[in-house]
């Protein structure tokens, strides 16, 4: 057993300010046991949001020393011994109460993403798909919606007014992971161009840094993002394969509302 | 309406601002977040400093019959200028440029290394500041990306990838052309060989390993099954991108040592060792 003095963001919407809690840690504890540690002594007010306590919720995103990370997933002995340990609420979103934060943008984001629209099934009504096909976006699957790509990513984090064009990168492994879907049949690349700002991003991979899954989110979604939008937009002899071969690409707003309804096509 | 049209919500303007938790600060980070862009910005600058003073120098880049070896400097390959030593010019060259041929050259490796995916990160983080770090407020007041001229030009890293494909197989061929030893027996190998050698072996890792390779050779398709050969490509290529960031710094550091090597073979500090 140690001491351990936590310095706790304490506020809502109209100011807060750090507070400090010495706190007993036992061994083998995270920063979400201290917290409640914290809660069931001096601060039984304190605010936090927090389910599963094994990194699968994605509930309890905050920032640890400045990082963001899972207080769930954070052990204690991995912070510096010694040192007061700064927890704040994640810095992107608007606050709602100590370190809870409204975290609804990124749900419009998600409203905002045309959803799976697959081609018709086979004949006899099947879909067919090989491992080969789907494992791409199986890494994309085991996103835990922590949000805490969204809230280290400068794009939004520094410049606010960033959000209203700009997916972020929980929304880009979405993207990728139907773009690379085989059955998939919708062309996001303008709309990923021109209304969810895959060019703002410059690849400073802090989103890769923090995923607690360890999804490889610059280099398997947004860099391939980035060339299928060079495929898509900049690159002239792209330009001329289509024109030779008299292929399309969908406009952003054709894609926005793209919908294919397959079962009810083959019921008509 | 279909199904999923009936269920799908529209979309509601999104509500922007709203007061942020936390302190004002740059960043609550106490660790050693500084070290890394600072190392990065030095380590970038050095080469940028001696790569600039090296192209200008346009001598001591060849080492040739003389010294029984067929050595030039990777800086300096393909040498297509009309002041190229007789050794080391090719049948072609451009007759009317008298500069140095690595400022020609070197357009190639710069374009392909400025618009490289790992490289934007390396320099927007120390240079740019932005963010110097994870965590840590990026240094400008407006933000726009890659959206806009200038940094919108890095979408033509592929083009860049393509060209610098082909020098990667001119100095394959003068790592080949570095077993030869005029006048001393024919074919050996000596340090100069080795180096040469390993500095073309890093060059095609890094290329290969380029994100846009790994798009061209394979990313690019949605069914991979109906694409067998790109997705063998695909799959070659994928545990290589991942070690992009170092075969960047192996390359980059190689490159630089390779002219070195050469530059000091050539201007007589010391000669070339022969192996066997």
């Amino acid at each position: 057993m140690a001491e351990v003095v936590m310095r706790i963001w304490r506020g809502d919407s109209d100011g807060g300010q750090f507070e400090e809690y010495p706190t007993e840690v036992y061994e083998g504890e995270v920063v979400l046991d201290v917290v409640h540690h914290v809660q069931a002594g001096p601060a039984p007010d304190l605010a936090c949001r927090w389910n599963c306590k094994a990194g699968k919720c994605g509930s309890c995103s905050a920032e640890i020393n400045g990082l963001p990370r899972l207080m769930c997933m954070t052990r204690m002995d991995t912070l510096p011994e010694g040192e007061p340990v700064t927890i704040a609420p994640m810095r992107t979103f608007p606050i709602i109460r100590d370190l809870v934060t409204d975290v609804s943008f990124n749900y419009e984001m998600a409203r905002r993403l045309p959803p799976f629209a697959p081609r018709e099934p086979d004949a006899d009504g099947i879909y067919r798909m090989q491992q080969i096909d789907v494992e791409r976006g199986q890494e994309f699957r085991k996103c835990i919606e922590c949000f805490m790509c969204q809230d280290v990513c400068h794009v939004i984090r520094d410049h606010e007014e960033n959000k209203t064009n700009y997916a972020g990168p929980r929304m880009f492994i979405r993207y990728m992971e139907l773009e690379s879907h085989p059955l998939d049949t919708n062309d996001r690349r303008e709309l990923l161009r021109q209304e969810m700002g895959i060019g703002f991003c410059n690849i400073t991979k802090c989103c890769t840094e923090v995923c607690p899954e360890h999804i490889k989110i610059t280099d398997n979604a947004i860099i391939p993002l980035k060339e299928r939008v060079v495929d898509a937009s900049y690159d002239p002899i792209s330009w001329l394969g289509r024109k030779i071969t008299r292929r399309t690409k969908k406009s952003a707003a054709e894609a926005a509302n793209y919908r294919t309804d397959p079962m009810m096509s083959k019921s008509q | 309406m279909s199904t999923q049209e009936g269920i799908r919500p529209a979309p509601v303007p999104l509500v922007l601002g709203g007061a942020r938790g936390g302190p004002n600060v740059k960043t609550l980070r106490k660790d050693a977040w500084k070290r890394t862009p600072l190392f990065t910005a030095i380590y970038l600058a050095a080469f940028v400093i001696y790569a600039t003073w090296a192209a200008f120098q346009n001598g001591n880049y060849y080492v040739g019959a003389s010294a029984h070896r067929d050595l030039i400097s990777p800086f300096y390959s393909p040498c297509i200028a009309a002041s190229c030593s007789a050794g080391a010019r090719g049948s072609f060259y451009l007759h009317w440029w008298t500069y140095s041929p690595a400022i020609v050259i070197l357009i190639i490796p710069l374009g392909f290394r400025v618009t490289c995916y790992y490289y934007r990160k390396a320099y927007y983080r120390s240079f740019w500041l932005s963010p110097p770090a994870c965590g840590v407020a990026d240094s400008h007041a407006k933000y726009t990306g890659e959206t806009r001229f200038p940094l919108i030009l890095q979408n033509i890293h592929r083009y860049f990838f393509v060209l610098g494909l082909l020098l990667n197989i001119i100095l394959t061929a003068d790592a080949i052309n570095a077993f030869r030893m005029p006048g001393d027996g024919g074919i050996g190998v000596s340090v100069g060989t080795l180096v040469l050698c390993v500095n073309a072996i890093l060059l095609w890792a890094y290329s290969i390993s380029c994100h846009a390779c790994r798009h061209l050779c394979g990313g690019n398709v949605k069914q991979f099954s109906k694409h067998p050969i790109k997705y063998r490509f695909w799959k070659f290529v994928t545990p290589l991108n991942g070690r992009h960031m170092q075969l960047a710094w192996a390359s980059l550091t190689f490159v630089a040592l390779s002219d070195l090597y050469v530059r000091l073979v050539a201007s007589g500090v010391f000669s070339d060792p022969k192996i066997f």
